[in-house]
């Protein structure tokens, strides 16, 4: 029986691995997804035989069931495309939560002086899945805009949370030492929870995808250590691919955005510096060219090339499908079209393209950044809609900037450009971007979607 | 049932070299669904839930048992439900990008919009 088992769980490991490896090319991925889901099933059916059921624990089970299932389900299948970052902040955040409460079951039932190798693994699970569950909470309501996305920070913060910190490892050495003394484990599991909150606060809504990323590898930690503790196969296994991945794709995304991982954690990007506001209010007495929906219309129609670079502007004014349809009434007048995707445009890496292709924008449009970059010097037109930090030329050019060092989109070298936003507000760096009081560019105020419309029209009668 | 702490060790060192080993060769679109689909998989703890709640008999281990049961399923149905959804789209796209790029004549007047 314990075989047959063990192979299941090496079975489900496989579909796991094999599942990572389809997720890898557009062709294959949904099936990876597929192939995941199928392992789960025969990880969890391998499971059933090793159930001792009281009534209690068949009821409980039923009903967490049930209710999972629906949440998951509801929730997975309303959510709004432009939302999904925070969704999967609050998908992770549970996991993380179920990860510390399974450990937290565990280590009662160990009683008094359990081995190490079995205690320090849960005390290990119940720390890091909290961390995990509380501050994927905080990215979920600072992406949802239930508070502010911008650091929040107070002098000695650091060594508040270092001390927070340091008060979390001598706790879980004394629920080694002692251990099974109920209160220490609460203890231990509210102090994580605060530290959770504590250490996602200062750091700012641009970069909570790599936070997501990070917490995402932390909850498949959680889950491979709770694994050690119950001498299960699958969930070291499963666990700790998520915690493999999950910290690589973290490095590829900070990565992106030419920083540090130290740095977005600890560097309270975003806020609004004393030097920045100061600049922006320079910003105001320098002047910008803006121009009507019929001139930029004439303008696009009779261009050769236009290159749309589209921001998470365009997906918080759900601006996608507007996006598409100017871009095929250009191409019915004989203009080349393409996108240029920065890498972190919109929230998350790939974020972007999942939303142009919700608006069915056909794949070869879709260009990254070192694809199109040379491009753009014989574009007529960079269409830049709802971006802004990826444009900054002060990335490449001021060494003092927050930005400084982001590969960037070389929107600027465009023979003209069309900048629409909303208003003269800085992006998410809290900087000012010089490329909008340029020679070359043209703003256009206004949503991203009524601004595309009226570009439609514009053009269509041009 | 796999026994011993060296045996688990094996396991977790080497699933670390294979968890870097595939995911390193993902390209950045797909990123966002990666994320979402790993995100799915640690929902496997749902495993480590029920083994707590199948055995629930006193009022502690039953409320840890039914939360951490809800929790997890959560985890595991929203995650592959959601990585689905974002999936889905890169198929339909696919079909989409049948037309030419850059072929200024193309006849797509009468594609239809929306």
């Amino acid at each position: 029986m314990t075989i047959a088992i063990t192979l299941a769980y090496l079975l489900a490991a496989v579909l796991f691995i094999l599942g990572l490896k389809q997720l890898s090319s557009p062709k294959g991925a949904r099936n990876g997804n597929f192939t995941a889901a199928l392992g789960m099933v025969v990880a969890l059916a391998a499971t059933l035989p090793l159930l001792h059921f009281t009534r209690t624990g068949i009821t409980i089970i039923a009903i967490g069931v049930a209710i999972g299932t629906v949440v998951g389900v509801v929730g997975a299948r309303l959510v709004r495309m432009t939302a999904i970052p925070q969704m999967v902040a609050l998908f992770n955040g549970v996991g993380g939560g179920a990860a510390a409460l399974v450990a937290v079951a565990e280590l009662l039932k160990l009683g008094d002086h359990p081995a190490l190798s079995l205690a320090f693994p849960s005390v290990f699970s119940i720390v890091i899945g909290s961390v995990s569950f509380a501050g994927s909470m905080v990215a979920f309501a600072k992406l949802q805009e239930l508070m502010t996305g911008t650091p929040i920070t107070y002098r000695g913060q650091q060594i508040v949370n270092l001390l927070l910190a340091a008060a979390i490892v001598g706790f879980a050495i004394a629920v080694l030492a002692i251990a099974s003394i109920p209160f220490s484990f609460i203890s231990l599991m509210v102090l994580a929870l605060i530290l959770g909150v504590a250490f996602v606060l200062p750091i700012g809504g641009a970069d909570m995808p790599v936070v997501i990323s990070l917490l995402n590898a932390c909850t498949g930690l959680a889950v491979a250590a709770s694994g050690f503790t119950l001498d299960n196969f699958a969930l070291i296994v499963a666990g700790t691919l998520v915690g493999a991945s999950g910290s690589l794709l973290t490095k590829l995304m900070s990565d992106a955005m030419g920083r540090s991982l130290g740095n977005i954690l600890f560097g309270a990007f975003g806020q609004i510096h004393a030097g920045a506001t100061a600049a922006g209010g320079g910003a105001q007495s320098r002047s910008v060219r803006s121009a009507s929906a019929e001139d930029l219309g004439t303008l696009l129609a009779y261009s050769q090339r236009v290159i749309i670079v589209p921001g998470y502007g365009l997906a918080v004014a759900q601006a996608q499908h507007a996006a598409r349809e100017l871009a095929d009434v250009l191409e019915r007048r004989g203009v080349d079209v393409e996108y240029a995707i920065h890498p972190v445009a919109g929230r998350m890496p790939g974020h972007m393209n999942v939303l142009l292709a919700e608006a069915n924008v056909p794949y070869e449009q879709l260009k990254e950044m070192d694809q199109v970059n040379d491009d753009f010097k014989n574009a007529d037109v960079a269409l830049i809609v709802g971006a802004n930090d990826v444009v900054n030329p002060a990335a490449r050019s001021t060494p003092g900037s927050p930005i400084y060092g982001m590969p960037i989109l070389n929107a600027d070298q465009a023979k003209n450009i069309i900048f629409m936003k909303r208003s003269m507000r800085p992006g998410f760096a809290g900087i000012d971007n010089d490329l909008m009081f340029g020679p070359k560019t043209v703003m256009f105020f206004g949503d991203a979607k009524d601004s595309l419309t009226k570009l439609v029209a514009a053009v269509k009668a041009a | 049932m796999t026994g011993g702490l060296l045996n688990q060790l094996t396991f977790f060192v080497l699933a670390v070299f294979v968890g870097f080993e595939v995911i390193s060769k993902v390209p950045t679109i797909l990123h966002t669904p990666l994320m979402s689909g790993t995100n799915a998989i640690h929902g496997i703890i749902l495993v480590g839930a029920i083994l707590i709640a199948a055995g629930a008999n006193s009022p502690v281990t039953t409320v840890l048992g039914l939360v951490a049961v809800t929790l997890a399923t959560t985890n595991v149905v929203g995650g592959f439900v959601v990585t689905d959804r974002m999936l889905e789209m890169f198929k339909g796209r696919q079909t989409a990008g049948a037309r030419a790029p850059g072929a200024p004549n193309n006849k797509v007047a009468s594609e239809p919009k929306k």
